[in-house]
């Protein structure tokens, strides 16, 4: 039989899944043993153990200069940026979308300069908006907002104005105005589009966060991440990672159930 | 019969490709109009161009003798190959959709009494078409057939005077086909419905129609063959067929025996709608 033709059942299909996962976390332990086993004070390749009593200080203790305990108060405000930053950019290029995939005139005079500032790399804007919005939060979240929202309007706009031409006429005919179409034609179907939008800018979007975050920042996941370096202090840092993933992963399901749940039309309902 | 739909000296151009060339034509009230021709032969500009989509560059257009707007308009229903429902509405809502146009102009939704009357309306629409069944479907979960069915009850609720139909059941088996060629007459009777209908299938232009056009070309150039356009070379006034009976001989006679032994197998295939 054929490799193309090979189909997993769902149970075997979580089984396959996690064998990488599962070798690359022995391939680990394998690694770290060994390393120990030379040097009991190895701190590049930190065991389990290690980890645990690392992260425990952080997770179960208050900090002594804020009295927060320090894991649940960087999650929190990388969260909050994470959201506000989304949010934001998630519904301006829902709005800004539609006007520029619905309405030709304004596309004609807006998508030059959308295009203009999606090319610019974010990162070189960094010190602009460190300088015009100072260090504190709104930097940061206008750094994940310039990052991601204009690839989002774009591909909300390429959506909308690829939208048939029929279905466009055929609302004309039914004495639709273009206010009409915008909200009843395109702004559904540009729904579960923005959501998938929305899925792959959380990469994206966790990059600025955690970039902003690494240079000017007094909480949050990425700064304690970049704080913790200069003492090679892998045993906080792996974790670290592991729950930015753990996050990313919960938010990506979570938004794929949502466009499911919300908008089965959209994801082949069959007869 | 009165004049409904006049079209005076109208030309269409593609920069200096002529498509359609002094087309003159007056559709009347309540007639069938079918519009065959070679492929490029002006079919869909001309009915683009009847219902706004195109501007002609030159010639007017007159709807009961007032100059069209040159943009579509819901005096002008259309039915459309594809494409021509809303796939994230149900039926029911698909059917709404003008009424609620027309009389929310700023939410596009109606509430309370309004809503419950639109609702019978459109209920009443797609029983008339056979999707009373079917009115919380969404498209992607009906069959080609019942999509175009759901198409023509959109459009009809909007009473449009000219319903327009591009190939309309061109991407449907002929089994199916033979139940909307029967659907479509029913509501063309019932409705007292105007219709320009294009079509690649020429039996079913002289079924359906009781006036049948042939677009082409009157002059060809071999050097330069796109600087003729197209205009109507044949217009057969056929029997009338509000009577009821159908121009079945006619048919056979024109397009010979072979698409009466074809007729005789779509109407055998007219159970697997």
């Amino acid at each position: 039989m054929r490799w193309v033709n090979r189909h997993v059942r769902q149970g075997n299909r979580i089984l396959l899944g996690s064998l990488p996962i599962v070798l690359l976390v022995l391939l680990y332990l394998v690694l770290a043993a060994q390393r120990h086993a030379v040097n009991p004070m190895d701190k590049i390749l930190p065991l389990p153990g290690s980890m645990a009593e690392g992260m425990a200080a952080l997770l179960f203790q208050a900090d002594r200069l804020t009295g927060q305990l320090v894991f649940w108060a960087d999650t929190l405000a990388s969260l909050q940026r994470l959201g506000l930053g989304l949010g934001i950019a998630t519904l301006s290029a829902l709005l800004v979308g539609l006007l520029l995939g619905v309405l030709p005139p304004v596309r004609a005079t807006f998508g030059p300069l959308v295009t203009a500032i999606a090319v610019i790399p974010p990162i070189a804007l960094l010190p602009i908006l460190f300088i015009a919005l100072g260090l504190g939060e709104t930097a940061k979240v206008a750094l994940i907002v310039i990052g991601i929202a204009p690839v989002m309007v774009r591909d909300i706009t390429a959506h909308v104005a690829d939208l048939p031409r029929e279905q466009i006429v055929k609302a004309q005919t039914l004495g639709a105005s273009s206010w009409q179409i915008m909200i009843r034609v395109a702004l559904p179907q540009a729904m579960p589009r923005l959501l998938h939008a929305v899925r792959l800018s959380l990469g994206p979007a966790w990059v600025f966060l955690i970039s902003a975050e690494a240079i000017a920042s007094d909480v949050g996941l990425g700064y304690r991440i970049f704080l913790v370096r200069r003492y090679l202090s892998m045993d906080v840092i792996i974790p670290y990672v592991a729950w930015i993933a753990v996050l990313a992963i919960a938010m990506d399901l979570a938004l794929v159930f949502l466009s499911r749940r919300l908008f089965p039309w959209a994801h082949g309902v069959s007869h | 019969m009165s004049t409904l739909l006049s079209l005076q000296d109208v030309w269409v151009e593609y920069g200096d490709k002529i498509v359609l060339e002094k087309v003159n034509l007056d559709i009347e009230a309540g007639s069938f109009v079918s519009i065959i021709g070679p492929s490029g032969a002006g079919k869909s500009s001309l009915l683009r161009v009847v219902l706004g989509q195109e501007v002609p560059t030159r010639g007017t257009i007159l709807l009961d003798g007032t100059p069209l707007t040159p943009e579509c308009g819901p005096d002008r229903g259309v039915v459309f190959q594809r494409y021509s429902v809303f796939p994230h509405l149900s039926a029911l809502r698909n059917t709404m959709f003008g009424l609620e146009c027309e009389k929310a102009p700023l939410s596009a939704r109606l509430f309370g009494g309004a809503r419950k009357a639109a609702t019978a309306e459109a209920t009443e629409m797609l029983n008339a078409v056979g999707l009373g069944d079917s009115m919380h479907l969404y498209p992607a979960q009906m069959s080609g057939g019942m999509q175009q069915r759901l198409a023509i009850a959109q459009a009809l609720i909007k009473r449009p005077r000219i319903l327009l139909l591009d190939e309309p059941f061109g991407a449907l088996d002929p089994g199916i086909r033979a139940d909307m060629h029967a659907l479509i007459t029913r509501l063309w009777r019932d409705y007292a419905l105007t219709i320009i209908m294009v079509t690649h299938d020429i039996k079913e232009a002289f079924t359906l129609g009781t006036r049948v056009l042939a677009l082409d070309k009157r002059r060809h150039d071999p050097h330069a063959p796109h600087r003729f356009g197209a205009t109507a070379v044949y217009d057969l006034p056929l029997r009338d067929r509000r009577d009821g009976t159908a121009d079945e001989d006619l048919i056979i006679a024109l397009s010979g025996p072979q698409a009466g032994a074809n007729q005789q197998i779509d109407k055998e295939g007219i159970g697997h709608g």
